[in-house]
């Protein structure tokens, strides 16, 4: 009874935020918002008997990438008014996505539906313990590959940042050659 | 009737026992600030508040009766909703962990039968935590690292340029210093092989050397040092550096909003403090005290509590120490501190940790 309550009441602050979100004119707003669907979703994730994800996600979402985001915003103090005119073209594209994104969700029912596992089973599935070892034995691949992609950005990102450096110290050399 | 009330009643005791509790960590924190006032003077050779009551003991309750009843001043040309949103924002994220600090051992000796409609049965322990769950470590870091949200917003709602400054360093200092936090906890979550308060604190009841601030004293100082730069402390103040930034991200506010920022900071102490006791020096368990009394009763809990106070008020002092004693980093400084030692020093730990554990010596 009041975890349904409670799950209404998450659920619709989530959507508010959402349509918050994608309809302020101000991007800061925009991104006010989605930390509120962020954190919305973890409270879902809560009731859902998850902790770890719900932990993590407030963790990862909205504790270091939307800090980043907003950190980014607010040194470009970008204007309120400006007209979006530039992305008109992305609406289609945006169309198709969501449509993948309806039918993923559709998808997701159906298999959840379909499903063999125990209520017992998913109700330990979101501790700590069990996700740690599904993670290194069921899906040790796909772990790896996100490791590796990490890995790679993590790279990429030294390698970008550094030739910066090395360009305007060249560009600084030649001016000084001239 | 019996229905309505078997419904409510877990409702009650949570909201009693979180009424509880806040009001505890706010009486603590109104306290620091006056220890903080007195301990300074001395360091510098003052007396300190002594006007309000015997030995300014009453100086907090003047300080917030000044605060709310001063006026409050917005700038003209701030963003209203996310000026007002900000200090809100603080606070609660540095109150929210406080509902799974594990206050003292469970007490087991008390008979619930006594309740009505058959209430207490099944009951066969009162822990003396609110929320004692699997991730409570994480939960800790993660409302604490939205805390940052507080401080950025506050400096970009004000539309004055120190307070600007103040919020982009905040937020820059939380998120470098958040890694290496993160890092030096690792270590301890390694040994005891949980990420829940509660079952850290039985894993060093039953380790040989008690207390992980022993094998894990690298991760300990590493934590420490994060901890003063999570909370924007001297020598880490630099968000509110005085001589620069007027006040920082707190320039533009005035009266009951100032406070709650000025809360926020204490309460992160706090809490810091707590995780500092609880991850290194054994929450509330006191070495050898079951000798004396047994493990559950009500004597037990109530020394073990004292304990676990007298823990966080000693990592109190030394924040206050460490603040009339040391000066203030340069912002460079700061930053190539935190990436280029503190976290290589963190994930050294937990290499070595690793390799510990796998050989069996920790």
């Amino acid at each position: 009874m009041i975890t349904t309550l409670l799950f209404f009441l998450f659920a619709g602050f989530a959507i508010a935020c959402a349509g918050l979100m994608v309809y302020h004119k101000n991007p800061l707003y925009s991104a006010i918002s989605l930390i509120g669907v962020f954190i919305a979703l973890a409270c879902i994730y809560m009731l859902l008997a998850a902790p770890f994800i719900a932990a993590v996600q407030v963790l990862v979402y909205a504790g270091a990438i939307m800090v980043l985001v907003i950190f980014v915003i607010m040194l470009l103090n970008l204007e309120e008014d400006k007209p979006l005119t530039r992305l008109r073209h992305l609406y289609l594209i945006g169309s198709i996505l969501g449509l993948v994104l309806l039918a993923q969700t559709l998808f997701i029912f159906y298999a959840v539906k379909k499903s063999p596992q125990s209520a017992q089973e998913q109700a330990d599935a979101g501790l700590t313990l069990n996700i740690g070892r599904a993670m290194f034995t069921e899906y040790l691949l796909p772990v790896e590959i996100a490791g590796v992609l990490l890995l790679m950005a993590i790279v990429g990102a030294m390698v970008l940042s550094r030739r910066l450096k090395e360009t305007r110290l060249d560009i600084a050399q030649k001016e000084k050659r001239r | 009737m019996e229905e309505i009330v078997k419904t409510l009643f877990p409702l009650i005791v949570y909201f009693t026992a979180i009424f509880l509790a806040f009001n505890g960590v706010l009486i603590i924190v109104a306290y620091t600030v006056l220890a903080e006032r007195k301990i300074l003077g001395w360091i510098q050779g003052r007396i300190g508040p002594n006007r309000v009551g015997p030995w300014g003991l009453l100086q907090p309750f003047a300080d917030l009766l000044k605060f709310i009843f001063k006026e409050d001043i917005a700038p003209d040309k701030s963003t209203k909703f996310v000026y007002f949103l900000a200090p809100l924002v603080a606070l609660i994220c540095a109150l929210m962990p406080i509902v799974v600090y594990p206050f003292g051992p469970p007490i087991k000796t008390i008979d619930w039968s006594f309740l009505p409609y058959g209430l207490g049965e099944g009951i066969r322990q009162l822990p003396l935590v609110i929320a004692d769950f699997d991730v409570a470590l994480l939960y800790v870091l993660s409302v604490t690292s939205v805390g940052v949200y507080g401080i950025a917003l506050a400096g970009w709602a004000s539309n004055s340029k120190y307070s600007l400054m103040g919020g982009l360093r905040s937020s820059a200092q939380m998120i470098s210093y958040e890694l290496a936090m993160g890092a030096s906890v690792l270590g301890v979550v390694m040994m005891a092989g949980s990420l829940s308060l509660t079952k850290i604190i039985e894993a060093q009841t039953r380790y040989p050397t008690r207390w992980f601030i022993i094998p894990q004293f690298i991760g300990f100082i590493v934590f420490l040092i994060a901890a003063f730069a999570e909370t924007n402390r001297v020598p880490f103040d630099l968000p509110e550096a005085e001589t620069e930034l007027v006040a920082g991200f707190h320039t533009e506010y005035s009266a009951l909003k100032f406070a709650l920022f000025f809360m926020a900071e204490y309460v992160n102490m706090f809490t810091v403090s707590v995780m500092c006791s609880t991850l290194f020096l054994g929450g509330w368990y006191v070495p050898g005290l079951s000798r004396i009394f047994e493990y559950g009763s009500i004597p037990y809990a109530i020394v073990s509590h004292i304990a676990f106070l007298l823990k966080i008020f000693f990592f109190l002092f030394l924040y206050i120490w460490v603040r009339g004693t040391l000066p203030r980093f340069r912002f460079d400084q700061l930053m190539s501190f935190g990436w280029k030692f503190l976290l290589p020093v963190a994930i050294g730990n937990l290499v070595f940790t690793t390799i510990m554990v796998y050989l069996g010596i920790f």
